[in-house]
């Protein structure tokens, strides 16, 4: 082979390089500019509407005049209510499994388990809810029934970021703990649930992240998509003071008034539906946001 | 107090300290099993509803009919209706997120500088964390409206446009997974090839790719059951009128936007038309059941050990 052949055969191989660097590019771009049509079509569609009335106003049969009151108000009481439950159930099954589970076929049942539902589809939560919270357990079509599928859907996500959390802590802690006599629950509490608070923290919120956003299952318990009032308020006047009555009321959440807005051909209510997605979006990404920034800064600043 | 009281003493702190230990233990424990619960509620709900529905519909009739009316007074029951939907909305989904999802992947384990892999990464994430609604108000408010442009004949309703959609919401999923497996190929195999004097996208197609293929195949394996099981893109964008179909240009729904479509109606609780919606959703487990198995299968077949 000549010496020029073998250059040529040289070049030719590095355009392949560089020609896949631009197809890579390109590739990346397809998704940043698809989310950047996306994030600008809603904002311009949805801007006109975002004001102070849409926040403060029920849905409407009037496009101009309705607003997304009671949606965002079911959704942070939703939201309550998963968190409640999803975060003690979902911190105490991580520490259970890195702290005081046995090699045994239990422990890798519930592994596997974690692992496939993880791979479940949401609308399956749907049904699993409709069937056991709404008619078996008679809670109705209510927040409880949807905080509690919801705080079943995002279970797997708080478990395996609790579970990361704790592994990256070093053994000695541990043993320096037990040295000092303390328990086991001692050195979880006073050791091990400390360190890995960030991590739990950026787990639970990317949990809740999606937990906002879920429509199918919240449809599929039988949400109401026409809601003009507000659930009974949490504190009354009366004594005890608690109420826990809006736990059982009806509701509706934001993305499902956003659902039902989109699914109406007049071009008003796409508007609304835009600014209840840029709202729901802008919620997201906030949240997302908050978790990777917490996770940077957990990388840079621990140094075991 | 004397020597046999304090030991006493001390012997019931201990054994209350021991007993809070064990308490706290068992109390963990059920948080962990929660998950298995959670398995069994699933499938005893689906399998308690579904076995209801099997006693009205024969299950040769499920599997073979070709129609799909379950409210109409002349009641069909053909699951291959709601599945060619489910199909070819993934498998439109798949013939975007895959390639892309795959290029994107070996480019920021391979090509790209570390300053953009450290941007792109979390800014993927972020893309995968935008509700599925929002995605479905964008595939039938904005991308249909452009396909339509290209393609004037295409409904209103379509598959294409909700398929492309889903498979840009997998494209994250698909790339942030395989990415991480091909930053686990330890970094001697790609000196060797570099050392024989391969070229980037040498090393990256014959080298890097093949050697973290268990986790490629496991990336795809997830975004085709999250393309089975996604819902709101279909309910919204590809219309819920039922029609056995293959092609992606015509309305057609799903299994997942079926469920939707019952459940926004008011069905009596126990009618056949209420078990249907349950049928439905056992299929769908048993679809990405099967998925998630075959994963698993791939990824122990092909696992490379360093």
């Amino acid at each position: 082979m000549k010496r020029t052949d073998l250059r040529r055969q040289v070049r030719s191989r590095k355009r392949w390089d560089v020609a896949f660097t631009i197809v890579g590019i390109v590739a990346l771009m397809i998704g940043v500019l698809t989310f950047a049509a996306l994030f600008a079509d809603m904002a311009l569609r949805g801007v006109g509407r975002l004001d102070w009335d849409f926040f403060t106003s029920f849905p409407s049969r009037r496009a101009s005049s309705a607003g997304i009151l009671s949606a965002w108000v079911g959704s942070t009481l939703v939201m309550l209510v998963t968190a409640l439950v999803a975060v003690p159930l979902g911190v105490g099954a991580g520490i259970y499994l890195e702290e005081y589970a046995r090699r045994n076929w239990i422990t890798d049942i519930i592994e596997i388990n974690i692992t496939n539902l993880a791979g479940v589809p949401s609308i399956v939560y749907g049904l699993l809810a409709l069937g056991l919270f709404v008619y078996q357990f008679g809670f109705g079509q209510s927040i409880l029934s949807a905080g509690l599928t919801l705080a079943l859907l995002i279970l797997p996500i708080v478990i395996v970021a609790t579970r990361e959390a704790i592994r990256s802590i070093p053994q000695s802690i541990r043993e320096g703990s037990y040295a000092c006599g303390a328990t086991q629950w001692q050195t979880v509490s006073h050791h091990i649930l400390p360190y890995s608070s960030a991590g739990i923290l950026t787990g639970v919120i990317i949990g809740m992240a999606r937990a906002i956003g879920e429509t199918a299952p919240i449809i599929t318990i039988g949400a109401l998509t026409f809601i003009a009032f507000l659930p009974p308020a949490p504190l009354d006047g009366e004594p005890p003071f608690l109420s826990f009555q809006w736990l059982f009321s009806p509701f509706t959440v934001m993305p499902i008034q956003m659902f039902n807005w989109t699914s109406r051909p007049e071009a008003a209510f796409q508007a609304n539906a835009a600014a209840a997605g840029f709202v729901l979006v802008a919620m997201t990404l906030a949240m997302n946001g908050a978790a990777i920034w917490l996770r940077y800064r957990l990388r840079r600043n621990i140094k075991w | 107090m004397t020597a046999a009281a304090v030991s006493a003493s001390r012997l019931a702190y201990r054994r209350s300290r021991i007993v809070r230990e064990r308490v706290i233990e068992a109390v963990l424990f059920l948080a962990a099993l929660l998950s298995v619960f959670t398995t069994a509620g699933i499938v005893y709900i689906l399998v308690k509803e579904s076995v209801v529905f099997f006693r009205h519909v024969p299950f040769v009739a499920f599997l073979t009919d070709t129609q799909w009316t379950p409210l109409f007074d002349d009641a069909h029951f053909g699951i291959t209706v709601l599945l060619s939907g489910t199909l070819t909305s993934s498998a439109v989904a798949l013939a975007v997120a895959i390639p892309l999802g795959t290029i994107i992947a070996i480019y920021l384990s391979e090509f790209a500088p570390f300053r953009l892999r450290e941007i792109a990464k979390p800014f993927l994430e972020l893309l995968g964390g935008v509700p599925t609604i929002v995605y479905g108000y964008f595939a039938l408010l904005f991308v249909t409206p452009l396909l339509q442009r290209i393609y004037p004949g295409l409904p209103g309703f379509n598959l294409l446009s909700a398929g492309i959609v889903m498979g840009i919401m997998i494209i994250p999923y698909v790339a942030s997974i395989s990415e991480d497996a091909m930053r686990a190929v330890p970094m001697h195999l790609r000196e060797g090839s570099y050392a024989m004097g391969a070229t980037r996208f040498q090393t990256a197609t014959r080298v890097v790719v093949p050697a973290a293929f268990s986790g490629i195949a496991s990336a795809y394996i997830l975004g085709i059951s999250r393309a089975v099981g996604e819902t709101m893109i279909l309910a919204v964008a590809a219309g819920m009128q039922p029609n056995l179909t293959f092609n992606p240009l015509e309305p057609a729904a799903t299994i997942t936007a079926y469920i939707v479509q019952v459940a926004l109606g008011d069905l009596p609780h126990g009618s056949v038309g209420y078990q249907t919606i349950f049928a439905a959703g056992l299929t769908l487990l048993v679809l990405t059941l099967a998925f998630n198995v075959l994963g698993h299968i791939l990824r122990k077949r092909f696992r490379e050990a360093y």
